[in-house]
């Protein structure tokens, strides 16, 4: 089993212990195991189709069960199991306790209610505010959230926000009820460059700020580098590294990560051919035999092709890997 | 038909008005010009609405500019039509970012990059199909099959040899590896990479990543409101940057994981260095349309347009002060 050393003291907010996801009986996500402390945040990347955002929405329990099942492991949150709690329980955490934050805020915003009226929801629902001081808190979030004039945004429909407006709105509905976990899936994939520095660097300072565990999803190996302490990389449903950046980026041992960080082109001097990785990644239930990556790497043995890497620690950092860098 | 003196691509004062349903005007390209030389690639950047995109359809006629030139190998595109401007398309070719959006699903692949070639009458279709298979790595059989039996990166393969079958003097490239995961990304950037030192090939690289951007362009044009802003030699547009847009730009994009990991800043590991967002097409401010957000911004911005004037020797920057941009910590790697 993939398993993290604490490197926090403190309890961790969440626990993913072995998860594995099935779809229809072809396993999606395969033993995914990590942890996230209060204040932390913990990378997930991986390429399309490597299981990072089911692994997500199943932590929220928004997968729709069936086709998809929690075939394995336990998922705890301060504590207890999300991965067989009642949909009624479930509903109480999510929202209060958890929240999360999508690539397109615009298909999770609902478009014909204002703004205010979408942040007061859950605070009426879960904390039982009336209407004047839900919206009270409204706008208080909203300002929190670096959003010009909040008093103004209230009455605002999200169609008549830009990409990185809706996106501080999400954040904020997802802050409203004081969460101890934000998940957060792509949040800033369909931004600008100059706005998806402005997001990250406000979800950075609020985890700080409100001890929050964090748990970024992403394609973009850059983006983890400069705001996550951990990251896990996933590669055909499971994780294949992971560790501190400084270790698990800065210095890889499995065979894939050390690939994916040297194709990136602002690794490479402009103008020569990159180090590329041949082929493509293969699809849930067209996962080869033993290491799923063996197909593509350089260093590949005839046992990658065998039996599944065992998973391995050095340091802080643990990789599956039978021949690693 | 070429001749060596007359830039491959000059593009001269182009706008393009769209009229909005409310009536407002918007300047999607705001009095751009750009030339490309023969065997040059160059870089446009930009954020989402900077108009880079329109110039591409705009180059290539796809959308009708409302003023402007646009010469290719001196003949003015913009005022042909009919059959003239039929002949002249050859010469410019395009290539998307939406690997399955612009493969018609029914048609096999050989059909698909056989259509340029049926359309201008261009004998030997099948053969010139094998031929273009193999220069973008695909095996011949790959004819036989339809697009949705290819991944991302394949179908990019596919877009690109069609681009690439009439033998165009330039190619129009919009966000191609946008769509691609990394490790197929870097795949496609090495194909573009070797056709051009194979075929000499000049380009028009649309982009809003500048890594990627950086990676294979000769030169770099950054695009905001509609105008470009800066243009320069990719290593200068990079190491010194003399628009504070530019600069804002560059500082927003994460940094080598090697360059992090040396040196992980205090506090939140990215710099948000260009505050709010850009301003709204139909209500476009006076002065220049980035002092709302610059750091260096005086009265004066506020009031005129600064022209795009150069500031070195093939440098070009439209600010007033130019001079002043703070260079970034250059992005190397070891």
């Amino acid at each position: 089993m993939t398993r993290l050393p604490e490197t926090s003291p403190t309890e961790p907010i969440l626990s993913v212990e072995g998860l594995s996801l099935d779809l229809r009986g072809t396993p999606l996500v395969e033993d995914v195991s990590f942890s996230i402390a209060p204040g932390e945040m913990l990378g997930l990347v991986g390429e399309s189709g490597c299981g990072k955002s089911v692994t997500a929405l199943s932590i929220m329990r928004l997968l729709p069960t069936p086709p998809i099942a929690i075939s394995g492991g336990r998922i705890l949150f301060e504590g207890t199991d999300l991965a067989g709690l009642p949909e009624a329980q479930m509903r109480r955490l999510r929202g209060r306790r958890m929240g999360m934050i999508f690539q397109e805020p615009m298909t999770a915003l609902n478009p014909v209610f204002t703004i205010g009226s979408q942040i007061a929801e859950p605070l009426r629902i879960h904390e039982g505010l009336s209407e004047r001081a839900a919206l009270e808190r409204a706008a208080e979030l909203l300002a929190r959230v670096g959003l010009p004039s909040p008093r103004t945004q209230l009455a605002r429909y999200p169609h008549q926000l830009s990409g990185g407006q809706r996106q501080r709105v999400m954040i904020a509905m997802a802050l409203a009820c004081g969460p101890r976990l934000l998940v957060a899936d792509e949040p800033t994939t369909a931004l600008d460059v100059t706005v998806q520095a402005q997001i990250l660097a406000l979800v950075d300072g609020l985890r700080r700020d409100m001890g929050l565990a964090c748990l970024l999803i992403t394609h973009d190996l850059g983006v983890v580098a400069e705001i996550c302490e951990r990251v896990c990389v996933m590669y055909a449903g499971r994780i294949v590294e992971a560790g501190p950046i400084a270790d698990a980026l800065g210095a890889p041992r499995h065979r894939y990560t050390r690939a994916l960080v040297e194709t990136i082109p602002l690794s490479n001097p402009p103008g020569r051919p990159l180090p590329s990785i041949p082929g493509n990644v293969p699809p849930p239930g067209a996962r080869p035999r033993g290491c799923a990556f063996a197909d593509r790497c350089s260093a590949a043995l005839d046992r990658c092709r065998a039996e599944t890497p065992p998973w391995t620690m050095d340091g802080a950092r643990g990789f599956a890997c039978w021949n690693p860098a | 038909m070429s001749d060596e003196t007359v830039p491959l691509l000059e593009v001269r004062n182009l706008v393009k008005h769209y009229r909005e349903a409310s009536g407002a005007r918007v300047r999607a390209l705001d009095d751009v010009s750009l030339t490309v030389r023969r065997g040059e690639v160059v870089g446009i950047v930009g954020e989402s609405g900077c108009g880079k995109t329109t110039l591409g359809r705009t180059i290539m006629r796809l959308v009708e500019p409302t003023s402007g030139e646009i010469r290719v190998d001196g003949v003015d595109f913009a005022s042909l039509s009919g059959a003239k401007l039929k002949a002249a398309r050859r010469r410019v070719q395009m290539v998307f970012q939406d690997p399955f959006g612009s493969l018609n699903p029914r048609h096999k692949v050989g059909v698909i990059i056989a259509e340029p070639l049926v359309v201008h009458g261009v004998p030997g279709a099948k053969a010139r199909v094998a031929e273009l298979l193999d220069l973008v790595g695909l095996p011949g059989e790959a004819a036989g099959r339809y697009p949705h039996e290819f991944s991302g990166g394949q179908r990019q393969r596919i877009a690109i040899a069609r681009a690439l079958a009439l033998d165009p003097a330039l190619i129009i490239a919009d966000e191609p590896v946008s769509a691609l995961d990394v490790s197929i990304q870097s795949q496609i950037i090495n194909l573009i990479g070797s056709l051009r030192a194979r075929l000499g090939l000049s380009m028009i690289f649309i982009s809003h990543d500048l890594s990627v951007v950086r990676h294979v362009s000769d030169r770099v044009g950054v695009m905001y409101f509609g105008k470009l802003v800066e243009l320069a030699p990719t290593s200068a547009l990079f190491e010194r940057p003399r628009h504070p847009y530019t600069s804002a730009l560059l500082a927003s994009v994460p940094r080598p994981v090697k360059d992090v990991v040396r040196e992980k800043r205090a506090g939140a590991g990215l710099v948000a260095a260009a505050p709010g967002e850009i301003p709204d097409p139909a209500n476009p401010p006076p002065g220049c349309a980035y002092a709302a957000r610059c750091p260096l911004a005086e009265p004066r911005c506020r009031e005129a347009v600064p022209p795009l004037a150069a500031v070195e020797t093939g440098h070009e920057a439209a600010c007033w002060r130019s001079g002043e941009v703070a260079a970034r910590e250059p992005i190397t790697s070891a």
